[in-house]
Parts: C-alpha cells; sequence; structure tokens
C-alpha cells in the first residue's frame, strides 16, 4: 500500500506547492509588489479561507446549517487578544492561538449537544441565537472585554508567515477529516440521517464532533484577526460576519474546499475595489447569494475538488 | 407591583406589534414551510412608506396605515414569484439561503436610497398620558393594542371564513391533494405572502410610532425575535402567533425592567433555545412525526 506511507509522491508534490506558493507570497511582500494595502487583503483572505473550510465542515460536508460561526470566532478573538494582551510575546500569541480555539471548541460541544437535535431551519436559528447570546455576553463583560468599546493596542504578531502556516494546516487537516471513516460518517449524516442512523452511524457523536472541529478553526481565525488588527469589539462579531462567510461558503459550494478558498479569494478581492462603496457590496453579495440559489445552487464548485481534476485527467489517459 | 404592572403594560404594546410580525412568519410558514427570513425586512419597508407619505403628502395615521400595508402586500408578492416560487422544489436550505440573500437586498438597496442614517418619525397620533394610580399608560399605546387586535381579528375572520381563507388552510394541510381539488395553489401562495407581509407593514408604521426612530435594519432584530414569538406559539397557528408575540414582548420589558437591558436580546434568543429543546412544536403547535 503505497498510499499508507506519509513520504509518497503525492504529499511530497503537497508539500513542494505550498512552499512555492508561500516563497513566491514572501517575495512579493518582500519587493513591495503586495504593499501595506494588499497585504491587508492577503491577510483577510487567509482568516476568510479557514473560517469558510472551518464552516463548510459544518454546513457542507455534515449538513447541519450554521449561522453563529461568528460567535465561535469572536470567542477566540477575545480569549487570544486576552492572553496575547497579557504575555506580549510569541509564544504568548501562540498560545493565546491554542487557548482561544480550545476555548471556542469547548463552548461549540456545550452548545452543540443540546442544538444539534434540531434539523434545518430550526438549528440555523438556534445557532443565530447562540452566536447572539455570545456577543451580547461579550457586550455586558466589562471588566474583561471593555464592553462596547472593545479591545485596543493587541500586539501584533499575526504576518504572513503565521496566517499561511494557519491556513494551511486548517486545509489540510480538514481535508484529511473529510477522508477518514469518520468525515465519510459526516457525509452520510448529510445525504441522509435516518439512514445513516440506521446503518450504526452515532450521527449524534459525529455531528457534535464536526460542529466542535469547526468551532476551533474558527476560534483560529479569530485569534489571527485579533492579532492583526490590533482591534476587536463585539460588534465586528455580529449576524453580518455569520452571513459573510456562510456566503463564501454557498458561492465555493457547499462540500467543497477548493470551491471554499476560491470563493474566499474572488469575495476578498471584490471587497477591496468595492471598499468605498459598502452598500454596494452588500447588495451584490446579496443578488450574489439570490442568483446562486436560483440558477446554480451547488455553488461555484458543486462537491467537486481541485483534486478531482487531475482524477479526470488520469482516468482519460487510461481509457486512451 | 405597580412597576410590575407598568411593565406589564409595555410590554402587551410591543408584544402586540411582534404579534403583528409572528403573523407573517407563522402563516408563510405554514403554507411553504419557509423561514421567510426578509419578513423583517418588510416590516422595515412598511415604516418607510409610512414615514414617506406622512411627511410628504402630510396625510394621517389610518390612510398612512393602508398604504403601507398595501405597498407591503404588493412587495410581499414580488418577494415571493421572483426569488421563492423558482425554488419551490429545491431543498429547503436553498430557499432558507436565497430568503437571507432578500433580506440583505432590502436593507442595502434601502440604505443606498435613502441613506443609513437614523430618521425621526412625525408624530401622528396624540401622546398625552392616562394616568390609573401609579400605572402611566400612553394613548399611542392604545392606539397600537387596538389597531393590533383589530387587524388580527380581520385575519382570523379572512382565514376561517372566506374562501380564499379555506383554500389556504387546505394548501396549507396537503399542497398536492389541494391542487388535485381545483384550488389555484400559486394565487393561493401569493395571497398568503400579501396578507402576512401587509401585517407586517402595519406592524412597521406602528413601531415607527412606538419608538419614533427608523433606519434601514431596524428590522433584523424584531424580525428575529418575532420569529421566536411564532416559534413559541407553535408556528403555523395564528392564535399561537399572538400568544407568542405577547409572550416576547412582555419577557422583554420584564427583562429590561428588572434586570439589565442589555440582556434583552439575548434572554430572547435563549427563550428560543429552551423552547425548541423542550417542546419544539410550541404551545399551541401540532407534533409531526418522522417519516423516513
Amino acid at each position: 500500500m503505497n498510499s499508507m506511507k506519509v513520504i509518497n509522491k503525492k504529499n511530497i508534490l503537497i508539500l513542494i506547492v505550498i512552499i512555492v506558493f508561500y516563497a513566491v507570497a514572501q517575495a512579493l511582500i518582500n519587493n513591495g509588489t503586495i504593499n501595506n494595502f494588499y497585504e491587508i487583503t492577503l491577510a483577510t483572505i487567509c482568516i476568510n479561507i479557514i473560517l469558510a473550510v472551518s464552516l463548510n465542515l459544518v454546513t457542507g460536508f455534515t449538513g447541519q446549517f450554521s449561522l453563529g460561526h461568528a460567535g465561535f470566532m469572536s470567542i477566540g478573538a477575545y480569549v487570544g487578544a486576552l492572553i496575547n494582551m497579557e504575555m506580549n510575546s510569541t509564544s504568548g500569541f501562540l498560545a493565546g492561538i491554542l487557548a482561544g480555539a480550545a476555548a471556542a471548541a469547548i463552548v461549540g460541544i456545550l452548545i452543540g449537544i443540546p442544538t444539534l437535535r434540531l434539523k434545518g431551519d430550526y438549528l440555523a436559528i438556534a445557532t443565530l441565537g447562540m452566536a447572539e447570546i455570545i456577543r451580547v455576553v461579550f457586550l455586558n463583560m466589562d471588566d474583561i472585554t471593555n464592553g462596547a468599546a472593545g479591545l485596543n493596542g493587541i500586539p501584533r504578531f499575526t504576518n504572513w508567515m503565521w496566517l499561511f502556516i494557519f491556513t494551511a494546516l486548517t486545509i489540510i487537516l480538514i481535508n484529511n477529516f473529510v477522508h477518514s471513516s469518520y468525515g465519510r460518517a459526516c457525509i452520510s449524516i448529510r445525504e441522509d440521517e435516518i439512514a445513516a442512523e440506521s446503518m450504526g452511524v452515532n450521527t449524534t457523536m459525529y455531528k457534535v464532533m464536526a460542529f466542535a472541529i469547526g468551532a476551533f478553526f474558527a476560534g483560529i481565525a479569530g485569534a489571527l484577526y485579533s492579532s492583526y488588527f490590533y482591534f476587536i469589539k463585539p460588534s465586528i462579531f455580529g449576524f453580518m460576519k455569520s452571513i459573510d462567510i456562510l456566503v463564501i461558503v454557498v458561492f465555493g459550494g457547499m462540500g467543497s474546499i477548493t470551491g471554499s478558498v476560491i470563493a474566499a479569494v474572488v469575495l476578498a478581492v471584490l471587497t477591496t475595489f468595492l471598499q468605498s462603496y459598502s452598500e454596494l457590496r452588500m447588495i451584490i453579495y446579496a443578488l450574489l447569494l439570490i442568483v446562486i440559489m436560483i440558477f446554480r445552487p451547488q455553488g461555484l464548485m458543486g462537491t467537486k475538488e481541485i483534486t478531482d481534476l487531475f482524477k479526470i485527467v488520469k482516468k482519460n489517459e487510461k481509457n486512451q | 407591583m405597580n412597576q410590575f404592572l407598568q411593565q406589564l403594560v409595555n410590554g402587551i404594546s410591543l408584544g402586540s406589534i411582534y404579534a403583528l410580525v409572528a403573523l407573517g412568519y407563522t402563516m408563510v410558514y405554514g403554507i411553504i414551510k419557509l423561514i421567510n427570513f426578509a419578513h423583517g425586512d418588510v416590516y422595515m419597508v412598511g415604516a418607510y412608506v409610512g414615514f414617506a407619505v406622512t411627511t410628504y403628502a402630510g396625510i394621517g395615521f389610518i390612510p398612512a396605515l393602508i398604504i403601507s400595508m398595501l405597498s407591503c402586500a404588493l412587495l410581499g408578492i414580488v418577494i415571493e414569484k421572483v426569488a421563492y416560487k423558482p425554488l419551490r422544489n429545491s431543498a429547503r436550505i436553498a430557499i432558507l439561503i436565497t430568503a437571507i440573500g432578500v433580506s440583505l437586498l432590502l436593507e442595502y438597496v434601502m440604505m443606498y436610497f435613502v441613506g443609513a442614517e437614523v430618521r425621526s418619525y412625525p408624530k401622528l397620533l396624540d401622546d398625552s398620558v392616562l394616568k390609573f394610580g401609579n400605572i402611566i399608560i400612553n394613548i399611542q399605546q392604545i392606539y397600537i393594542v387596538f389597531t393590533a387586535i383589530a387587524l388580527m381579528l380581520l385575519l382570523q375572520f379572512v382565514v376561517k371564513n372566506t374562501k380564499i381563507g379555506k383554500a389556504m388552510r387546505a394548501v396549507s394541510a396537503d399542497r398536492d391533494a389541494a391542487q388535485l381539488m381545483g384550488i389555484r395553489v400559486d394565487s393561493t401562495i401569493s395571497f398568503t405572502f400579501a396578507i402576512g407581509s401587509a401585517l407586517a407593514g402595519a406592524g412597521g408604521v406602528l413601531v415607527g410610532i412606538y419608538y419614533n426612530s427608523i433606519d434601514p435594519l431596524m428590522g433584523m432584530m424584531p424580525g428575529l425575535k418575532a420569529f421566536v414569538a411564532a416559534v413559541f406559539g407553535g408556528i403555523g397557528s395564528i392564535p399561537g402567533a399572538m400568544i407568542g408575540g405577547l409572550s416576547i414582548g412582555i419577557l422583554e420589558t420584564l427583562v429590561s425592567g428588572y434586570g439589565n437591558s442589555m440582556y434583552r436580546d439575548a434572554a430572547v434568543f435563549a427563550f428560543l433555545i429552551i423552547i425548541l429543546i423542550l417542546k419544539p412544536s410550541g404551545i399551541l403547535g401540532k407534533n409531526t412525526k418522522e417519516k423516513v
């Protein structure tokens, strides 16, 4: 079994692609082609990729419609920022990310166990309500979170290297999860929950697991965000932020990691160009959602990945 | 005790507005099983129409209410025909996402044209106060409660006693069977949207008068709360929506009055999660069994 070895052709190829991608972007930053303004776009892209891929695990692969992803992001952002401000060092930054992600995952489990019994529309509203509750709690913990004014002067440790490392890690780990037996169980829940249950899949466990993993990575994204933009306040993580993430997932295709990545890039670039017309941007987002749902409900990529493209090429070669 | 009664009075007037909005949610959900996220924004449009006709045309409360209801009914029909009808047979999640899209579209198109700033509503109703001991009742609150009750009675009459009401109940019970019996399903669904949206428009005008301010994002939170009210009362049930609306209004004013008004929204959502876990069909809803 060639594929069982860690060092095989495929993994080496993936590693090379990752390193080349990183080096090219780093070189562009160094020689100033990507200036400070575009660097913000780059950071937004990375953070949105982490958010969208993790939401895709919950909504796209497991089929649990969540409207509360920004809530988990805010937990990561606050926990990360508080630890980061206390320690003010790279190790503090990393500890903050880890603690923020862990806190988000724990809250994810606590909220997931009761709410994931609900289905479809009800689950969407319950997760939305839960994110609102998290936001209101942060808003009212004046002593710790400084209430509506938010936390200011968070030390900046997030740079292109850390963003890239965490984005790549998120994609690789979630991709591996989806292709494991756990991931197949999650997909079976999306396809038909009753059938999955009768085949012996512990649906509650897998739903909570997907929810917790999604929350974990959303926590990472939140901690990276807080350390990149110096400043967080509860209103950043409102209902609209959850919708922003959902738009990326839907646009890219629910059930396609490649789709989420492409959509995060496209929408971030679009946002950069429409920066001074924020209302127009939201109108375009809204029309995009409606038009995609009417004409291409499976999104840009459907459930296909970029690796499927190579498989098709290989198959054609074999046939000839 | 006095404070409690005072909060109760405020809660009932706020709750009757929620009930009007909740009725639209519950009717639409009953007939096509869709959480119409855009419903809260129809209510916002209603408030703006009321604002426009009273400020620029200078007309009174009742005509403004009627114009606002008619324009919202039209808007509801357009939304249903353009956005929801093409998706009637696709996955539930697709329609839900479309509804979110329509909601954003209404909010930001409105913001694009009228600006994001808060506007103060013209004074349409007498706002003198009546005092019963220590309890203060604003005449506006009486108008609001009575308008809401009148509209709800009208709706109850339409649904129970008219032909189109019978058609609505038939389509909501079984769409295919209703079609086989010769009921025009499409126009019945449009009519349901029209009525629900008209009630939301009335709610918008009333809330504009009550809070004296409107803005393009005003529909988001009340819309969600009205949905909570509809779920609490039992989604699909008209009396349920009324009871739910009043309960949520009272809960909200009690939390603001006795606790911390910042926790108001959190309390409503916590309440929703508790209902969904304990009795997802709501207090007047029917239990549905899961079928394979």
